[in-house]
């Protein structure tokens, strides 16, 4: 490949770094000064970070170049910029998960999944904006600042992942690591114009991801395009032997078909009533592409899809509710200190945590009590299963499933103050977190102010491949590609 | 006492035993006692954000060699959280079975009661860390600071429930002591009450009348010991004996058993008690153990205390055994003589006289020092005595020789002690000789007058200075008054 000198460093795909860095024609430290640059003139205004941590990047980009300039073979992610949700740990590194609680807490251990970018030669960049402990769709519910939409400034990124989908929007970073428990990667990957993949539950190692809802949250990456998500994923998937929920022979690998010719492709019947008009456009000629590129799209009803959301709202609230017991100001992060035990928990809690977590740990607890556990955390596990059997359903008369990633466009900064308006965001999303199976979403279209559309295709359990190629084929009909506003 | 007011008490126990594996239950740490504070300790154990448990496979397989030496059936189980705040529990939930433990549906046999306590379950979990209160009050309300050691957080346990089967604070020691041994002979813990590598909590209740129903049961903790476990019983019987007697209810609570005042106090009340909302662990698989893998853990077992004594039981020509003969077989097996009462008793020594010595002799004599007795030697020993050779009395004085220094002849220490028995010619002269002295006697004798053997045997005895042995004689007496042949 020969590099173009008009082509910016920051615009170039993943598999193109790689392949610069690796054969010595760009280094990875021109590339990772390309993209701080970016960030220090942009992010002031979108916030997508938390922490930059410009020098360490630019150490690790030293790394990379020195060892191309010895010989040694490089890893497929050569000089990628990754920016990390900040609810990953990555060692001697401030991981707040958006909360006040765990302000200044430095992880003693990095992540497996971020070892394994480290390992693949990609460099980190910074920690990523949140929802507080992955809380939220719109980032909003961060405890530091909310986080704007690059494509527009007046509209949210979708959340709980919103910082590491504007990142990749605004072109800080090449690619970005979300965690997705309800939608958090594809919702915010759907509002910002960018892939966003949820894979298999297992896949990626959990390991060093700071528990939201245990048996939902997944880690998964952001890209510009399909085929960098691939090898992101290709990178981030394999089993790790600290993650009980890991699958034994996790792999997947960015080689994948794309062609729909005969592919069954069913559209969610449930997901296709309650979206906007622009949505509803979007989904038609999605469609329409997949039909003219030869696979039978039809309309499938999974009918205990529309429970998800209530069902959900007890589950993850339930395993949070523990999850979140051990930030007490006992061992690490905020203390306020109180007149007793008791008061030192309360005190630091109250402070520690903002509206919508507490929100949730209330619900979460209320769910687990002596008394109301069968009616609901149980009634929920329920819905879980019907959603498994409906999906196994809907899987043998079909390929792969689509709908819209989420039911609207990018909403408006602080236009959602009711808690369920907000919930809502997610209903399409959440139903393949509690059947476990891979989900992604791909920009396909926008509405008439331009603002992105995102396509969700979802496959079963292990059904990445098919899901790719599906995404693929969808990238091969989509409108194009969002820009950040200040370079329109 | 509250037996004298006509009530009867009901003891269940929750026993807690730590497992002798290598490492923590979901860590790689090492589960060691005695460390500096803080040392063993690692994000999992303290529970950081971020941080997943996995399990230990030998702590499932020691689960499942407590659940089989117990004749529990072993089952598919799974892991649940307990909800609590507590600073010694890092991740303010603890990881443990709930509704689905691994173990279930066990006895214990209690040795002298000839009674079998039902065992509930055995489930696993792991332990909490360990939380020092500095300042008067000992606890954390009023402590002017706290200290938590986190080395012991994470350590795997067996917890241990039993039916409430016992009625009396003897049988519960007897359950623990029994149910330690059994754990032993297991190989999954060391037992050790004094290290907590053992804990215990009664359930304790008083009714009047055994068709009553249960009474409102305290649970007692802070047991550390046998002597604690029978104190505290007693003392929470009589305390709920004096309380119903004064027309009060008893309130369910958890109790605190003071060492020190010999009492116990209320610690919460069942109003005060946690909801622990227990609920699926999402970070940990089902344990589903395969009948390959629990047969060939079955298989490994050694011999256990119960199957021990049973064959020790069957060594006797009968099936009924006073209560000290039980607590003859039970010594026996609880110090390993077992083996040497059987190799006696294969030698032709009848089954009590080896019983016996083992259990009341050697046990005693290994008690005051920690020795060792050759079992060739012992059954040698014993095989003299059942032949008649030596005495009892010379054999106890014989064994305590060679209890001291088994490498010991026994043929050496009988000539030492002059316990060399007289041969029959010479026995037969000795009491001839006497008889001729004594015609009247003899004759009183061989009319039937039986009473009179004793006093042959003692004039042998002092005629030839103890060496002479009193069965012989005796038996030589027997052989004369019925022979024709008179003298």
């Amino acid at each position: 490949m020969k590099v173009d000198k008009l082509m910016s460093l920051i615009d170039i795909s993943a598999r193109e770094i790689s392949l610069l860095v690796s054969s010595g024609q760009v280094s990875a430290t021109e590339i990772v000064q390309a993209h701080l640059d970016e960030i220090s003139r942009h992010d002031g205004d979108v916030g997508a970070f938390l922490l930059v941590s410009g020098e360490s990047a630019l150490e690790q980009a030293k790394r990379v170049d020195a060892k191309r300039a010895n010989g040694e073979i490089m890893g497929v992610l050569a000089g990628v910029p990754v920016a990390l949700k900040d609810n990953m740990a990555l060692r001697d590194i401030v991981t707040t998960c958006g909360s006040r609680i765990l302000e200044g807490w430095k992880p003693p251990y990095t992540a497996t999944a971020v070892q394994r970018l480290i390992a693949a030669d990609a460099i980190l960049i910074g920690k990523t904006n949140l929802d507080e402990f992955a809380m939220g769709s719109s980032t909003e519910n961060s405890a530091y600042f909310p986080t704007k939409n690059p494509i527009d400034m007046t509209k949210v990124p979708g959340g709980s992942s919103g910082g590491s989908a504007a990142s990749v929007a605004a072109h800080f970073s090449t690619l970005a690591i979300g965690s997705d428990t309800g939608g958090s990667i594809r919702q915010p990957a759907g509002l910002c114009g960018v892939v966003g993949v949820k894979p298999t539950y297992g896949m990626v190692s959990r390991y060093g991801l700071v528990a939201f809802a245990s048996s939902l949250d997944q880690i998964g990456p952001i890209a510009r395009d399909v085929d960098d998500a691939a090898l992101a994923l290709q990178v981030l998937v394999g089993h790790d032997k600290r993650d009980s929920t890991s699958i034994p022979d996790a792999s997947f690998s960015a080689n994948f078909l794309d062609n729909v010719a005969g592919l069954r492709i069913g559209v969610i019947q449930e997901m296709t009533s309650g979206i906007s008009p622009a949505v509803d456009k979007t989904l038609k000629d999605a469609m329409i592409h997949l039909t003219k590129l030869g696979a039978i799209v039809d309309v499938v009803s999974v009918p205990s899809t529309q429970f998800g959301l209530s069902a959900y709202y007890l589950i993850a609230p339930a395993e949070a509710s523990s999850n979140l017991s051990r930030f007490d100001g006992v061992r690490y992060g905020l203390r306020v200190t109180g007149s007793d035990i008791n008061e030192t928990y309360e005190q630091t809690r109250a402070k520690g945590f903002g509206p919508e977590v507490k929100r949730r740990i209330m619900l979460g607890t209320y769910a687990l009590s002596a008394g109301y556990y069968d009616a609901l955390y149980g009634k929920a596990q329920r819905v879980r299963t019907l959603i498994l059997e409906d999906f196994a359903k809907a899987y043998s008369s079909f390929d792969a499933l689509i709908s819209p990633t989420s039911p609207t466009v990018a909403f408006g900064l602080g236009e959602k103050s009711d808690p369920l308006s907000m919930y809502l965001a997610d209903v399409c999303t959440i139903p393949s977190n509690l059947a476990g199976h891979p989900a992604m979403s791909v920009p396909f279209g926008t509405d008439d102010a331009g603002l992105p559309i995102g396509i969700q295709v979802l496959a079963p359990a292990r059904g990445e491949s098919l899901m790719f190629g599906v995404a693929r084929a969808l990238q091969s009909g989509a409108s194009a590609q969002t820009q950040p506003v200040w370079r329109r | 006492m509250f037996e004298d007011q006509g009530f009867l008490v009901t003891i269940g126990l929750e026993v807690h035993c730590e497992l002798l594996t290598a490492t923590k239950l979901f860590c790689g740490c090492a589960n060691l006692f005695g460390q500096s504070p803080n040392t063993s300790i690692c994000p999992v154990c303290l529970g950081l954000p971020g941080s997943l448990p996995v399990i230990n496979a030998q702590a499932v397989n020691y689960a499942i060699r407590i659940g089989l030496a117990l004749n529990c059936a072993i089952r598919p189980s799974i892991f649940h959280r307990k909800n609590y705040f507590y600073p010694d529990i890092p991740k303010d939930y603890q990881v443990s079975q709930y509704d689905e433990p691994i173990c279930v549906n066990g006895l214990v046999e209690l040795p002298t009661y000839g009674k079998t306590v039902n065992v509930i379950r055995a489930h696993m979990e792991e332990d909490t860390g360990k939380s020092t209160h500095i300042g008067e009050s000992g606890r954390i309300h009023g402590a002017l600071r706290s200290l938590v050691d986190y080395n012991r957080a994470g350590v795997p346990l067996v917890e241990i429930v039993s039916a409430p089967d016992m009625s009396s604070a003897d049988e519960a020691r007897e359950y623990v002591s029994e149910l330690r041994a059994i754990l032993i002979a297991s190989g999954a813990t060391d037992g050790k009450m004094e290290e907590g590598s053992l804990r215990v909590d009664a359930n304790v209740s008083v009714r009047r009348d055994p068709s009553d129903p249960l009474g409102t049961r305290c649970e007692i903790k802070n047991l550390n010991s046998l002597k604690s476990l029978g104190r505290a019983i007693t003392f929470e019987a009589k305390r709920q004996s004096e309380l119903i007697s004064q027309g009060q209810t008893i309130k369910q609570e958890t109790r605190h058993w003071n060492e020190d005042q010999g009492s116990t106090s209320s610690l919460r009340s069942k109003e005060e008690a946690n909801d622990y909302r227990y609920f699926p662990e999402p970070d940990l698989m089902p344990l589903v153990p395969s009948s390959a893998m629990v047969d060939s853990i079955r298989s490994s077992l050694s011999m256990l205390p119960p199957e021990r004594r049973s064959r020790l039981r069957n060594l006797a020509d009968t099936d009924t055994f006073t209560k000290s003969e039980l607590e003859q077989i039970q010594t026996c097996v609880n110090v390993s003589l077992d083996e040497m009462v059987i190799s006696a008793v294969d030698a032709g020594v009848p089954f009590k006289l080896a019983l016996a010595r083992a259990s009341n002799e050697v046990t005693s004599l290994f008690q005051e020092a920690n020795m060792l007795l050759d079992k060739d030697k012992f059954v040698y020993l014993v095989q003299l005595e059942a032949n008649g050779k030596l005495s009892a009395t010379q054999t106890k004085a014989i064994l305590s020789k060679l209890v001291i220094d088994s490498s010991r002849d026994v043929n050496e220490i009988i000539a030492e002690l002059g316990f060399v028995g007289l041969s029959d010619d010479e026995t037969r002269v000795v009491l001839e000789k006497i008889i001729l002295e004594n015609p009247n006697e003899w004759t009183r004798f061989t009319e039937g007058e039986n009473q009179l053997g004793g006093f042959f045997v003692g004039k042998a005895m002092k005629a030839s200075k103890g060496k002479i042995n009193g069965r012989e004689v005796m038996s030589l007496m027997e052989q004369l008054r019925n022979s024709t042949v008179g003298l």
